[in-house]
């Protein structure tokens, strides 16, 4: 690793491995990038006859006083975490499993269950470099914090399941760790949960139907505050962090959480405040609307004409 | 670096193809052009007169468009749908607009673009403030919808220096940002949903109050994306709740260097100001003399910093950046006692812009950004720059987020004057490239940077974004000529059409 006080922006791609990158992916012939593998075949199975390709991996450059992070797409999300938490800082990305890569949890585009407090995962994210259905590099996004500079592209990447462009290298948005980090627990009313401590910016909710599980983060006195108001909601019981969440996912307008007892079957876990919904069962989707099913086929289309990226596998 | 040629330079030599107005815009297909509009929106919300078109055919940048063909006021989405219908069904592009704030021409129309305006479309649809989300016309206020929520104990936090006057759809448009977004987020952080007219004229739900919907993040990509590819017509936003604590400070410094250096050491100790606002010490001054907020007459530079949040955290935060700046060379840090006084400090940066007149009478506002690490350095190379070109310099920023605003100051009445101005401008954009930046921050592309996007960004990269665009919008109808140079596209390109003036 390199703590690096400048970083090139120059248009041209020189780096040599993501050239490397680029020439492994090629052309033509149907490839894909499998990362750690951890969130199973989400989006279809890739097609067999698709040559595997793994991103680079390695932290180019940690910057703690620019808040940000250069890091290849193949590193696990674990070294990253660990390496920035030498810095004092994290990045709000999901943990799915200690071989979980940073391209794959972009790929997928899954939120970490601290998105209350932190934002969703497709905010972190300020550069991708990519390689392209053609086997050319791409740059998208720009490195610093703020930044309207043209499309940002780094919008359809996150989430796009590797079917648009693979992944080389990112830049993302770090922050710096809160204070404490407690978790509390108990049998209680979740509405009323979320109206009471919502104000006190808690960085998690979940509720099971009938538990309630809250993360608060920050100066230790104002997380005593918090808790104390949780206390007195009936959660009142420290844990070391959260339960184990069911394996399915799926993401709800965050005032239809409060039918979800009713409509779900088996067993669920959802998250106050984002909407998502971790459940047991594979829940069934909600179709897409005529207008935006074509231009998601249509964007498909644009970025990779031979559908040669990540074939099996699509977003919608 | 290869900047192209100037789009600023080339706007003053503005090609002689008047004769276009004479033989197209004005001729038998634009009389059954207008009367397809009226007949949706009747005559009093499609506008024809030569003062209002004068008025459409510029915004607040220093681009002067063409006049468009008419101007359409409509209120609802059926309506927009409508009237983007018939104007394809003439074959004419169009271009939306708020109201008219940008500083990057990303609202001018150009060539016989129909102006298709929001502003009426400006009601509040729904707040539910329980989950923190409101559905709004692109025309409602930035500030209106926050005074609208304030009671509610909640605000939309983007807080560009237009929001008076700006709308959530020119928010949308840009992805603007504003003092509070370095810990907030820009606009793109606070969008959940938009309905939006496609350039064909359907209308799509990009995005949902459900945060992760399936498919591309297609609200993702068309926040910022500066009306290029539809109209939205109601946006859903997310609801800030506001903060329980809230501490204002101003640190005086009479060292520039030492202030731009505090901003990166307040950051480096792992703390992220709700707002961090440099402004040099000469328009302090000036600031003091217009508006009284209490700046320091004598000061190199003021640093003027908020901290937000749970209040022992905020109270913790303050100790540590009062330690931080002064250990790194301010004279003084004055921390607002209560509400009046806070106020007091932000009027003082707010009317920064207003104050600058009584210098000079124009000023051109820039916006790049860089590293934090660099701004000591670019800020000297600003300055450098203005003195080549004879030019005063005043600069007052988001320094947190490392994000410049140089005002230029000038009086357009000397001769020459513009050409040096842009000159300079374009050189500040080189410099803060060259130093590791992106060409704007929040102000967007629009036509000021568009022939600056090949510095930042190799012609694949170019190609991308217009994959991305003509996705939505194959024929280049929606805000054409603006963001991408052309020869982005690849295979044919589109050509400029005649009568542009960049």
């Amino acid at each position: 690793m390199g703590v690096s006080t400048t970083r090139s922006n120059e248009p041209t791609v020189t780096d040599p491995v993501l050239i490397d990158f680029a020439t492994e992916v090629g052309p033509d012939g149907p490839v894909a990038v499998v990362g750690g593998g951890t969130a199973g075949p989400v989006g279809g199975a890739i097609d067999p006859a698709a040559r595997i390709v793994h991103a680079p991996v390695g932290i180019v450059a940690i910057q703690p006083d620019e808040l940000t992070v250069t890091v290849r797409a193949g590193t696990t999300v674990a070294a990253l975490q660990d390496a920035l938490g030498e810095v004092g800082q994290f990045v709000v990305l999901p943990s799915l499993g200690p071989a979980s890569t940073v391209g794959g949890a972009l790929a997928l585009g899954w939120s970490d269950i601290s998105a209350l407090g932190y934002g969703p995962v497709r905010d972190s994210v300020l550069r991708i470099r990519y390689v392209d259905a053609w086997g050319r590099i791409v740059s998208t996004g720009g490195p610093t914090v703020k930044n309207v500079s043209g499309f940002d592209l780094c919008r359809l990447l996150v989430g796009s399941l590797g079917t648009i462009g693979l992944m080389g290298e990112v830049i993302l948005r770090t922050r710096p760790r809160p204070g404490v980090t407690r978790w509390f627990t108990g049998s209680a009313d979740a509405r009323e949960t979320w109206r009471r401590i919502s104000p006190l910016r808690p960085t998690t909710l979940l509720w099971n139907g009938d538990t309630v599980w809250a993360r608060l983060d920050g100066h230790h006195e104002d997380v005593a505050a918090a808790a104390t108001v949780l206390a007195e909601l009936g959660v009142d019981r420290e844990v070391a962090g959260p339960p184990e969440r069911p394996p399915h996912r799926r993401s709800l307008a965050p005032s239809a959480l409060w039918s979800v007892p009713s409509i779900w079957p088996g067993e669920w876990l959802a998250e106050l405040g984002t909407g998502i919904v971790h459940a047991a069962s594979p829940p069934a989707t909600t179709p897409l609307s005529p207008e935006v099913l074509a231009l998601n086929r249509t964007i498909k289309a644009h970025f990779d004409p031979t559908g040669r990226l990540a074939p099996g596998r699509r977003p919608w | 670096m290869n900047l192209g040629g100037s789009v600023n330079a080339m706007v003053l030599r503005r090609s002689r193809r008047a004769s276009r107005d004479a033989s197209g815009r004005h001729g038998p297909d634009h009389d059954s052009l207008v009367d397809d509009l009226v007949s949706v929106l009747g005559s009093d919300r499609v506008l024809t007169s030569t003062a209002a078109l004068r008025l459409y055919g510029h915004d607040a940048s220093t681009f002067r468009g063409d006049a468009p063909p008419a101007v359409c006021l409509p209120t609802t989405t059926d309506e927009v749908a409508a009237v983007v219908t018939a104007i394809r069904r003439h074959g004419r592009p169009f271009v939306a607009r708020g109201s008219g704030t940008g500083l990057a021409g990303g609202a001018v129309p150009l060539g016989d673009a129909v102006v298709i305006a929001t502003t009426r479309m400006d009601r509040v649809l729904s707040i539910d403030a329980e989950h923190r989300v409101a559905w709004v016309q692109p025309g409602v206020l930035n500030l209106d919808l926050t005074r609208q929520l304030r009671p509610l104990g909640f605000h939309f936090a983007p807080d560009p220096s237009s929001q008076q006057a700006c709308t959530i759809g020119g928010n949308v448009a840009n992805n603007s940002g504003g003092p509070h977004c370095l810990a907030y987020g820009v606009t793109s952080a606070h969008v959940l949903a938009a309905d939006v007219v496609l350039p064909d004229g359907t209308v799509a739900r990009l995005g949902g109050e459900a945060v992760e919907p399936s498919g591309y993040d297609l609200r993702g990509v068309f926040v910022g994306s500066e009306g290029t590819l539809g109209i939205a017509t109601a946006v859903a936003v997310r609801l800030t709740p506001n903060p329980e604590g809230i501490t204002t400070m101003l640190a005086v410094f009479d060292d520039l260097d030492a202030a731009a250096a505090s901003v990166s050491a307040i950051i480096a100790a792992g703390i992220v100001p709700a707002a961090l606002e440099m402004m040099e010490g000469g328009l302090a001054s000036v600031v003091e003399d217009f508006c009284g907020a209490g700046y320091p007459r004598d000061a190199a530079a003021v640093l003027l910093v908020e901290l937000d949040g749970p209040r022992h955290g905020v109270a913790d935060d303050a100790e540590r950046v009062q330690r931080t700046v002064l250990d790194g060379g301010a004279r003084s840090v004055r921390t607002a006692a209560d509400d009046a006084e806070r106020e007091a400090l932000w009027r003082g940066r707010k009317s920064a812009f207003g104050a600058v007149a009584r210098i000079l009478p124009d000023y051109y506002l820039h916006d790049t950004v860089v590293p934090r690490h660099r701004l000591v350095e670019v800020l000297a190379e600003v300055r450098a720059i203005a003195a080549r070109h004879d030019l005063v310099v005043h600069n007052v920023f988001h320094a947190g987020d490392g994000n410049l605003h140089p005002l230029l100051l000038f009086d357009s009445r000397e001769p020459g004057i513009m050409e040096r101005v842009h000159a300079a401008g374009d050189e500040i954009v080189a410099a803060s490239l060259a130093a590791g930046g992106v060409l704007s921050g929040e102000h967007g592309i629009g036509l000021e940077k568009r022939d600056h996007m090949a510095a930042m960004f190799s012609p694949v990269d170019l190609e991308h974004q217009d994959r991305l665009r003509s996705a939505f919008d194959p024929d280049n109808v929606c805000n054409p000529d603006k963001v991408l140079p052309s020869g982005s596209r690849c295979g044919d390109l589109s050509a400029v059409p005649d009568g542009v003036w960049v």
